[in-house]
């Protein structure tokens, strides 16, 4: 099947919420540029491109948020969120004020790029800093409905777009959603984002349950807590830095005994490599027979 | 009306903050352009807090709040007794300033380099956001047809930090007539700027002006100048006023307002 690629997708979108609300700008560090050129042609004032300046670019952002302004700032993962890091902090964070983030190159996307142009702490830093609500998308219609609905809200939002996709689109309420249900007492494993459906076909004949969500921060803390149950055994599989959300849901689970196991791009070596993204998931475990290893530790 | 020295009270304001022996030098060498710019420049009251038209006054230096602090005390942002626990648990007044707890405190500042690019993102935002009308000379009142003024603050040490250039640069660039940067120079940066600091931002083309520090009337003529399509950059030099001794250094580089050294 084909779908819609995040980006074009989100290139698609940003014409209409110009249109729509005057109070969006589009904040760009060229990368972008080339492709939202009719874009910028129509919105000559609000696609504002501040060339290869990604501290500019966070500045500018937070300065148009103080003007009652919505910024909507993207580039690539490691330019966007780790280049200009205390200026995320301190021009958006410290001045309370909100702008819509949209990366792209997620993880290893970029795999033939290299290290310079993957950033897989991406979530783990935005949820490192007060108010932001991280979203990971695993298809494109979620990330389109995810932009509408962040670009006219007044929040501090980060939305991960990734070349991977899930099949099948779920609501973005930051909702857990159960998409294989079984015996509570079964084993949960959550997974985040575009790692549903590696997900799915690595556990499709294992006794565990399978739990989606877009919004891996704040985590749906309640929903996990019901769906887990009172003695738990439950996977986190995130398709970023393995061990983000661990704190959330060692949290969740704080009045219960529980197994956790969390599944995602290990923290311990940089892989010197280039290859195809799936070459970057096998190496990291993250392929469907990766996973499956993990999990059946588990259980 | 119009004064050539900073006004007694004001001076006593200061030294609520400060302690009565010395002025800490940091703080003093951006006192003359604070009161020249709320006392004569700047179109914003403690009454237009929320105003879209008002002016904009962003300290980017933020570790020299005291004589900022002192002025929108004199001018009734702030109360004065506020300036006696400077720092304390209960003081909505630290070090460096918070725009969430201090009225007529635009920016949260203190790590170096940040006002800069706010304000051309503010100085942007404003040209959009604003009823646009013929371009005109700014001036104190507040032409009801021209976009509200963003002035930004900075020390000539915290010029070293490089988003400082990024921001000169796109400022030029996107014709920013708006928007000024007052640099107060007190010759605390570390490695020099050979052939001025002025010039930096002269050749990105910025319309550059050169003044005394000190001298209230060039400061107000000077930060009165603006031009349609293009910033405008004021250098004030405040050095001559420790005796001929730079001194500013000494407060800046104190391992107690580090973090915000320069």
């Amino acid at each position: 099947m084909t779908r819609t690629p995040m980006r074009e997708r989100f290139y698609a979108e940003l014409d209409p919420v110009l249109d729509e609300d005057p109070r969006v700008a589009v904040v760009l560090a060229v990368i972008g540029a080339a492709a939202l050129a009719d874009t910028s042609a129509r919105h000559p004032d609000r696609v504002i491109d501040v060339g290869i300046r990604e501290q500019s670019m966070i500045g500018v952002a937070g300065g148009l948020a103080l003007a009652g302004m919505r910024p909507i700032v993207h580039t690539y993962a490691p330019f966007l969120v780790e280049r200009a890091y205390e200026q995320i902090k301190l021009d958006l964070g410290h001045q309370d004020v909100g702008a819509l983030l949209v990366s792209t190159g997620a993880s290893y996307d970029a795999s033939t790029a290299g290290r310079t142009h993957q950033a897989p702490a991406d979530v783990a830093l935005m949820s490192a800093l007060p108010g932001w609500t991280v979203h990971a998308p695993g298809h494109s219609d979620e990330l389109a409905r995810l932009v509408r609905r962040e670009s006219s809200a007044s929040r501090r939002a980060y939305v991960r777009m990734s070349t991977l996709q899930n099949a099948t689109a779920y609501p973005i309420d930051g909702n857990l959603h159960l998409v294989r249900g079984g015996a509570h007492t079964m084993p949960l494993v959550v997974a985040v984002g575009p790692i549903l459906d590696t997900v799915l076909d690595a556990t499709k004949d294992l006794p565990v349950r399978v739990a989606y969500t877009s919004t891996p921060h704040p985590l749906d803390v309640h929903g996990l807590r019901t769906l887990a149950g009172p003695a738990p055994t439950v996977a986190m599989v995130e398709p970023y830095l393995e061990g983000t959300s661990a704190a959330s849901v060692a949290a969740a689970l704080v009045d219960r005994p529980s197994r956790v196991v969390h599944v995602g791009v290990p923290r311990g070596t940089e892989l010197r490599r280039y290859g195809s993204p799936k070459d970057h998931a096998a190496a990291h475990g993250l392929d469907a027979a990766g996973i499956r290893a993990r999990l059946k530790e588990m259980v | 009306m119009s004064t050539t020295t900073v006004p007694p009270p004001v001076l006593d304001l200061l030294a609520r903050i400060t302690g009565d022996e010395k002025h800490d030098p940091s703080a003093h060498s951006t006192l003359d352009v604070l009161w020249v710019l709320y006392d004569q420049v700047l179109d914003v009251a403690p009454d237009r807090l929320d105003d879209p038209r008002r002016d904009r006054f962003l300290l980017s230096k933020g570790h020299g709040p005291a004589s900022t602090y002192a002025v929108l005390a004199a001018k009734g942002f702030i109360p004065p007794a506020w300036l006696d626990d400077v720092g304390s648990w209960e003081s909505r007044l630290g070090h460096h300033p918070d725009r969430v707890l201090v009225p007529g405190i635009e920016i949260g500042s203190g790590s170096l380099g940040h006002g800069l690019p706010i304000t051309v993102g503010l100085a942007l935002g404003l040209r959009i956001t604003h009823e646009p009308g013929p371009a005109g000379p700014a001036g104190r009142g507040g032409e009801a047809d021209r976009d509200p003024r963003v002035v930004v603050l900075v020390g000539d040490g915290e010029l070293d930090e490089g988003s400082n250039a990024e921001a000169i640069a796109t400022a030029a660039r996107f014709g920013l007539g708006n928007l000024t940067c007052v640099v107060v120079d007190n010759a605390s940066n570390q490695l020099g700027w050979p052939g001025g600091i002025s010039s930096r931002f002269a050749v990105e083309g910025w319309a550059a002006t050169d003044v005394d520090g000190r001298d209230h009337e060039a400061l107000r003529t000077a930060l009165l100048q603006t031009e349609p399509d293009r910033p405008t950059v004021v250098v004030a030099r405040t050095t001559d006023e420790f005796r001929g001794v730079d001194q500013s250094d000494t407060a800046e580089t104190d391992p107690a307002s580090k973090g915000a050294a320069a």
